[in-house]
């Protein structure tokens, strides 16, 4: 009994230690966001939404991949096991598995999805991170520090959207072009899609965003009430993937 | 005469066994330079099966090291006299198993030379931070109180009285380390085969069944060996532990199977389907896991009745089995089945390569010579005394 009881005070112990490390980191990130955004009038929060029914205009279009793949250097492997991507497409059986009946899923089931990072309000693989190579910005960009990273892959175990993709091997030699305004990858670390934070810095758009023809990829600022996103999440029904999850995506579907 | 020949088989048939380990151990390390150059291509891992054989390892290992806790209790806080000898031995099989756990995270880095990063930038939210400490203190703690029994032993005076506040503290660590073992795994959303409550104490129960199992084979093989008997009560103690984890740790697994498959929640299902029947057309690790199902239960069927369980060979029959049951469970199907099907529901095929099965056969190498110079130099100083 005597050691049943100290083991549970250690290991609340141990909990709430963990708690409280990261009720401070949080409480920390708060403070120090109050400070630098003190002059600005609102905090950003940058979303995405999927016009599912736009994408599917033009059949086989891959426009939006290849211009996010050509502009971050991302290589091209054409052996599943090892592929490295940051926005690309899935079967919507795959993506939604739980929004299929019987009788939808013959139409449906194979629809191409398009598939990126979700940039969680409360992301995951943050929490898993044991050197803080990634992490939440305060303008909602999930981003990845490729030169800390150690390559153990707990924030791939965590993503429950299976959006990061690891250098199994040197990327190098497999980009066909290299853009030289984004870094190239060393082999041994995790990346994804980092909403173009880039381009942000730059008052741009995303790639995906700009090179879709359709207009199907509508980018935007989840805060601003009048935005392009937020009026078209207003107006069409739309859905985030595993919201049950409480992970709080910022890419929305509009189906 | 007779004598001096005896030791010199002996030691030819050591040193035989050292340089089989060390030539093991090179291999490994020849492939880990092959890993290093080429990066973690050289294994079965891919974008879906991100972890595999080398976490499997480290998890089945650290449940080695917790389980010296099972010696050491008793024969600390209920002063069991019979551990005396079991709880020195014990404590050395957890400082090779902690090593063995360091190694395999190590191997499995993609960027190795960073790993001070994890001290350089400590996380307090991220599991793996505490399972350093958790690790790391519970390695300095064995190493300590064994090097320190060790030394007494030999000058012939009693441990100095310090020892003891860490020897009590090294009970509840144990617990620990194998605990942050589990919630890696047990806190991460949307991976149904871990996102279980029970996990970590189904790792504890698979823990102290599969790691005094272990004790009382390498005890077995000692007296084989060298002539030292550990005892006859303690090695029967040591089972009736075996048995009772064993039964909890089945309890448990079938507590698991009952939730999946009476809810029906797909999600849930899956993992075990994947594993036990199979999935999409793979059915690689079925035969593995009916296995380790069937020698779980022939080993309880045999410890569970105490005559059977008093038979030397049958109860080394019995710890073998539970040792091979335990880690096809915990080093091969955990991972392995928690990572598929994939988040997105693929079901991607993982065979370890040949590089990668060399590097973690090395490392067992290191955790066998690690115990063989252990051993030796404690029977050695046994001896003299």
């Amino acid at each position: 009994m005597k050691i049943t009881r100290k083991d549970f005070l250690r290991l609340s112990g141990l909990g709430l230690l963990a708690l409280a490390g990261r009720k401070a980191v949080r409480a920390l990130s708060g403070w120090s966001f109050a400070q630098t955004s003190a002059s600005a009038a609102k905090p950003i929060r940058w979303g995405m939404a999927f016009d599912l029914g736009k994408c599917r205009h033009k059949d086989g279009c891959n426009r939006c991949i290849q211009a996010c793949h050509s502009t971050h250097n991302v290589p091209q492997f054409a052996d599943r096991a090892h592929e490295i991507k940051w926005i690309w497409k899935e079967p919507f059986q795959n993506v939604f598995p739980a929004a299929q009946t019987d009788y939808t899923r013959d139409f449906y089931g194979s629809l191409p999805v398009l598939l990126a990072c979700n940039h969680c309000d409360d992301p995951p693989c943050q929490d898993v991170c044991p050197v803080d190579a990634t992490w939440r910005r305060d303008d909602g960009v999930v981003t990845i520090d490729f030169h800390r990273c150690i390559g153990c892959r707990y924030c791939m175990a965590a993503c429950p959207y299976g959006s990061r993709s690891f250098n199994w091997q040197d990327p190098r030699p497999a980009i066909a072009t290299v853009n030289p305004d984004f870094p190239t990858r060393t082999k041994g670390v995790v990346e994804k899609c980092n909403f173009c934070e880039e381009r942000l810095a730059k008052g741009q758009g995303p790639a995906c965003a700009e090179s879709c023809e359709e207009k199907a990829i509508v980018f935007g600022d989840l805060e601003q009430p009048d935005s392009e996103l937020r009026q078209l999440l207003r107006s069409r029904f739309a859905v985030q993937r595993k919201p049950e999850l409480g992970t709080g995506p910022s890419v929305y579907y509009i189906v | 005469m007779l004598m001096f020949k005896n030791t010199l088989t002996r030691s030819r048939r050591y040193w035989l066994w050292i340089a089989s380990l060390l030539f093991v151990i090179l291999a490994g390390s020849l492939c880990y330079v092959l890993q290093l150059i080429h990066g973690l291509v050289v294994t079965g891992l891919s974008r879906d099966v991100s972890w595999g054989l080398y976490i499997a390892q480290f998890t089945f290992f650290v449940g080695i090291a917790a389980s010296a806790v099972m010696v050491v209790l008793p024969y600390y806080l209920h002063d069991y006299q019979q551990f005396g000898r079991l709880t020195l031995l014990g404590e050395l099989l957890a400082v090779t198993a902690v090593t063995m756990c360091i190694l395999f995270i190590f191997v499995d880095l993609g960027q190795p030379s960073r790993i001070f990063n994890i001290v350089l930038h400590p996380q307090p939210q991220s599991v793996m931070f505490w399972d350093m400490i958790a690790l790391g203190g519970y390695l300095l703690m064995n190493a300590v109180i064994a090097a320190v029994t060790l030394i007494a032993q030999r000058q012939h005076v009693p441990v100095p009285g310090w020892i003891k506040p860490v020897i009590i503290l090294s009970i509840p660590w144990a617990i620990s380390i194998h605990t942050v073992t589990a919630f890696l795994y047990s806190g991460l959303p949307g991976r149904s085969y871990w996102l279980t409550a029970i996990l970590a104490p189904r790792f504890l129960a698979s823990a102290f069944a599969s790691g005094p199992a272990l004790l009382i084979l390498l005890c077995l093989a000692l007296r084989k060996l060298t002539g030292f008997d550990a005892g006859r009560e303690a090695i029967q103690k040591l089972a009736v532990i075996v048995t009772y984890a064993l039964a909890i740790n089945i309890f448990l697994i079938l507590a698991e199977v009952f939730t999946a498959f009476y809810s029906e929640i797909p999600a849930h299902e899956e993992h075990f389907e994947y594993l036990f029947i199979g999935l999409n057309g793979d059915y690689r690790l079925v035969p593995w896991m009916w296995l380790s199902v069937l020698l779980s239960w022939v080993a309880l069927a045999l410890l569970l009745v105490p005559r059977w369980r008093a038979n030397i060979p049958r109860l080394a029959v019995a710890c073998a089995a539970i040792f091979i049951s335990i880690w096809l469970d915990k080093g091969l199907g955990l991972i392995v089945g928690g990572m598929v099907p994939s988040p997105l529901g693929a079901v991607t095929r993982y065979v370890p390569t040949l590089p990668e099965s060399t590097i973690v056969l090395g490392i067992w190498a290191v955790g066998a010579l690690m115990i063989t110079v252990f051993y030796k130099i404690t029977l050695s100083i046994w001896k003299e005394n």
